[in-house]
């Protein structure tokens, strides 16, 4: 698949000759010769390129989003009327349980790593990421966790202690299907994926940035990556510990969480909400990100206020570290201890502000083009502000004893987590398909995918707060009519219009799907600029090649594509810009120059074999010893391999090209 | 002997004056710009190898795995029977023994570093062995210690601090276990010339930067668990 240089001759000595060893690497990695084609199934599954993986990240995280999705309509349909009898007590358990862990760890998190994979080598001028072989385990050890996690629903039935699965409740005696273990080892594997993509992107972001390109030059959405990456690289280590705890506990009888033992059913609150708090962030800084980008582009102006964008994500960062505890308000944590939290809480929807305020303000004045991606851009800023509103309203503490574990919490989090980070991850998805894929979504079908999403989630969400604050619990799996108050505040007919406008809902996402998957197809070819575009990852082709940029580009401004094609001919602080030059022919320039030697990282077995050894392992766990032996044993053979195997293919990899010339940089197929 | 270790000091001394200079080739060649007509300009935009980043970040996110586990054991080291608790357990003689050879590990794991980047292969081959013996040597008075633990009444499912204690120190042993598959495999690849010659240096750093924060991990856990009376 790769692009690789053929030297015309043999001189590459090597480098160290002192010993007179010839270095013998190369030559033997194992069993295996190494993968090398460029097109079919196996381009695919063997891929390290980060624009294969970040593809295959969107088309399985979309996948799970509609997983997800049916859940949470069967919640919806379950709960539409009183004592309700679509599920039972017990599935209904599972399916909240399912929808939230699908939505948040399949769905989300993924998604989010699709446009960070995609995305941050190209916004700062890097021909792939840092590791790309660990770029490839990452993908597939999420779409093996995200496998295994469901594989639950077949055997036995999922987890059902909720999200997060507060222990002792999740323990044997509560819960002694083995949906527990099965959601503690998927989490586990997908928290490895999570944690290696963290390291990688962040080495990525900070090492392999082209030159000129400061820390501040950066685009933006790199930026809040940044950021998210090392908020998982702490985060996750953090709920690896209570997973395994929980796992000792339900596998091997540890007593963590034997309350007759005398154990702290706090210890897994404060374990979870360490890990869960800066959760949300993880989930929504990509999104705010994208926004980032979208808003500047269909406003015709530069972002208002970059730098406090940067340290408003960073300092979100840094006191998303503080405010765990008040997911915690109603466990009696003391006075003392709910006072900072609160406090706390407050204080970091200051940052969050800063950035509502900058982003009104970059299209305050600007020449708004209401596309399908600048639509869902600001259905983000309008529901994310009501969500944040609401968000306020549990930071005082009082005020959340008396919301803890009703509807309006789950009003809450669908305002912030659906009306921020979905609706962003959308808004990407519409500016950045051409991009990826060279054409265009479709306009009209996305804007009614736009409205009816919006109206959706609003009569799905909005109606929540009212039945959540007239007491209706989350997960309760019926309501009942004799409780369920009169006229304006009646359960019965909000939790109806709560029902309808998930059906809304759904039909919206259904007509991105038709969009993306069959009108897609009859569109045109996009031409290269299609939005007038500001940031370095659209001075290549769409779909970028293989190598991303023909020639590693030097960066001299923020906004650097922006600044190639308009030259400013106001005076002093007046700035008036004109074109001077278009994408396409910036593009043919960097084709005239571009670079005679590019070496690009070659496809490897060895990331998918580890991928699967490792659920191998966990059914291990679960069921018998001697599947861990043969996982152990997999995995073991998987990293020796990896490491003996150079991260470049050889030239004796390759057949030699049919046109026999020896310089050509295109690789036949093999 | 002495004249290696001399040798060694003053060779460490160098290595450190020199660091800024010290860098190495990244892994992959990706958005590389050591190729091009400076040749010699730094290969990645910090300076620091892409490796020896990935490594302190990978360490990082250690330290919180480490800090969850020592949480969990400190809120739990009180809740444990009246007469198998850490008072009739404990024998701080031996494990002050063992924890000495943890620590000397690291000195022998900074002399192979030091050959390695001497070019010295033999030393280097040497140091390691030296290294991975001394951390098996650790991890068989953590099994003795296990061993002796249970057998005075100590399983795992005794009470809150027996899993405490044991998960704790179980994961510390692993890493130790790891470390000395690391050191062995590295040296194994070395001797069958399966490293590059000039990738060598960083690799056994590399090992030993993963080796030596297991120490210091070990450095906490014994001062908060055996020292500090409960």
């Amino acid at each position: 698949m790769a692009i690789i240089e053929r030297p015309a001759t043999e001189t590459l000595a090597p480098a160290e000759t002192d010993t007179g060893d010839v270095v013998t690497a190369t030559s033997s990695y194992g069993y295996l010769k190494r993968p090398v084609e460029s097109t079919g199934w196996r381009s695919w599954v063997f891929t390290v390129d980060h624009k294969k993986i970040g593809i295959m990240y969107g088309v399985v995280a979309m996948f799970f989003f509609v997983v997800g999705g049916l859940e949470a309509v069967l919640i919806r349909l379950q709960l539409a009327q009183p004592d309700g009898t679509v599920l039972s007590a017990d599935k209904y358990n599972q399916m909240f349980t399912m929808h939230a862990t699908t939505m948040v760890f399949l769905f989300v998190m993924p998604m989010a790593a699709a446009f960070a994979n995609y995305m941050i080598p190209l916004q700062i001028g890097a021909r792939d990421v840092a590791f790309p072989r660990m770029n490839a385990l990452s993908l597939w050890l999420f779409v093996g966790g995200g496998i295994f996690l469901n594989s639950s629903w077949f055997l036995g039935g999922a987890a059902d202690g909720g999200w997060f699965m507060y222990a002792p409740n999740s323990d044997v005696p509560f819960s002694p299907t083995n949906g527990v273990d099965f959601w503690a080892l998927g989490l586990q594997i997908t928290g490895i994926a999570s944690l290696v993509g963290a390291v990688n992107l962040i080495v990525t972001v900070l090492n392999m940035r082209a030159p000129g390109m400061s820390l501040m030059k950066m685009p933006i959405f790199s930026w809040m990556a940044l950021v998210t990456q090392f908020l998982l690289l702490f985060a996750m280590p953090v709920i690896t510990v209570a997973l395994f705890l929980l796992m000792f506990q339900r596998s091997f009888d540890a007593t963590f969480f034997t309350v007759e033992e005398g154990a702290d059913p706090l210890l897994w609150q404060h374990l979870f909400w360490i890990f869960g708090h800066p959760e949300v962030y993880i989930i929504v800084l990509p999104s705010f990100g994208i926004l980032s980008e979208v808003l500047p582009v269909f406003s015709k102006k530069p972002l208002f206020g970059y730098p406090f964008v940067v340290f408003s994500g960073a300092a979100i960062g840094f006191v998303g570290w503080g405010v765990w505890a008040h997911h915690m308000f109603a466990s009696g944590l003391g006075p003392v201890s709910v006072a900072v939290f609160s406090v706390a809480t407050m204080a970091i929807a200051v940052p969050t502000g800063v950035k509502i305020i900058n982003w009104t303000l970059t299209m305050w004045g600007g020449k708004l083009r209401f596309t399908t991606a600048m639509l869902f851009g600001i259905g983000l800023v309008v529901q994310f502000t009501i969500g944040g509103l609401s968000g306020v309203t549990h930071s005082v503490a009082p005020s959340d004893t008396q919301q803890t574990d009703t509807y309006y919490i789950v009003a809450h989090f669908h305002y912030v987590l659906f009306g921020g980070a979905v609706l962003g991850l959308f808004a990407g998805l519409y500016y950045w398909w051409p991009k990826v894929f060279g054409k265009c979504l479709n306009e009209t079908w996305g804007k009614w995918n736009f409205w009816l999403m919006i109206i959706g989630m609003n009569l799905t969400f909005g109606p929540q707060h009212i039945i959540g604050l007239q007491g209706q619990p989350r997960r309760m799996y019926v309501w009942t009519e004799a409780r369920a108050g009169e006229g304006f505040f009646n359960l019965g007919f909000w939790n109806l219009v709560s029902t309808i406008g998930t059906f809304i809902l759904a039909v919206g996402v259904l007509l991105f799907l038709i969009n993306a998957l069959v009108i897609h197809r009859r569109q045109p070819a996009a031409p290269l600029d299609p939005w007038d575009a500001r940031s370095l990852e659209w001075l290549t082709t769409s779909p970028p090649k293989p190598h991303n940029f023909d020639r590693t580009p030097t960066v001299h401004a923020l906004d650097e594509v922006f600044h190639r094609k308009y030259e400013d001919i106001g005076e002093g602080d007046d700035h008036e810009y004109v074109k001077r030059a278009t994408l396409e022919e910036l593009v043919e320039e960097e084709e005239r120059n571009a670079d005679a030697h590019i070496h690009l990282p070659a496809p490897s077995y060895w990331p998918l074999i580890l991928a699967i050894a490792i659920p191998v392992m966990a059914y291990g766990i679960i069921y018998t010893t001697w599947l861990i032996a043969i996982g152990a044993a997999i995995a073991i053979l998987a990293l020796f391999g990896w490491a003996l195997e150079p991260a470049d293919a050889e030239d004796s990899d390759f057949d030699p090209p049919a046109s026999g010339d020896e310089t050509s940089k295109e690789l036949v197929n093999v | 002997m002495s004249d290696v270790v001399k040798e060694t000091v003053s060779d460490a001394v160098d290595i450190v004056k020199d660091h800024a200079d010290d860098v190495h080739e990244h892994d992959v060649h990706a958005g590389d710009e050591g190729h091009d007509e400076h040749g010699a300009a730094h290969p990645t935009s910090l300076g620091l190898s892409n490796v020896k980043l990935a490594m302190w970040l990978f360490l990082g996110s250690e330290c919180l795995l480490f800090g969850g586990l020592i949480s969990t054991y400190m809120l739990y080291r009180n809740r444990h029977s009246e007469d198998v608790g850490p008072d009739q357990l404990w024998d701080i003689p031996f494990t002050s023994a063992s924890s000495f050879v943890l620590l000397m590990s690291s000195l022998t794991m900074v002399l192979a570093v030091s050959a390695v980047n001497r070019k010295d292969q033999r030393n280097t081959k040497l140091w390691m062995i030296v290294t991975a013996l001394l951390g098996g040597l650790f991890l068989a008075g953590q099994i003795y210690e296990f061993t002796t633990f249970y057998r005075e009444g100590l399983g795992y499912t005794e009470s809150l601090f027996a899993s405490a204690f044991y998960t704790l120190t179980g994961f510390h042993g692993v890493h130790v276990a790891v470390g000395i598959i690391m050191l062995l495999a590295t040296m194994a690849m070395i001797a069958k010339n399966k490293i590059a010659m000039s990738k060598q240096p960083e690799t056994v750093e590399m090992v030993g930067l993963y080796w030596h924060f297991v120490d210091v991990v070990w450095i906490i856990i014994f001062t908060l668990v055996y020292l500090i009376p409960a």
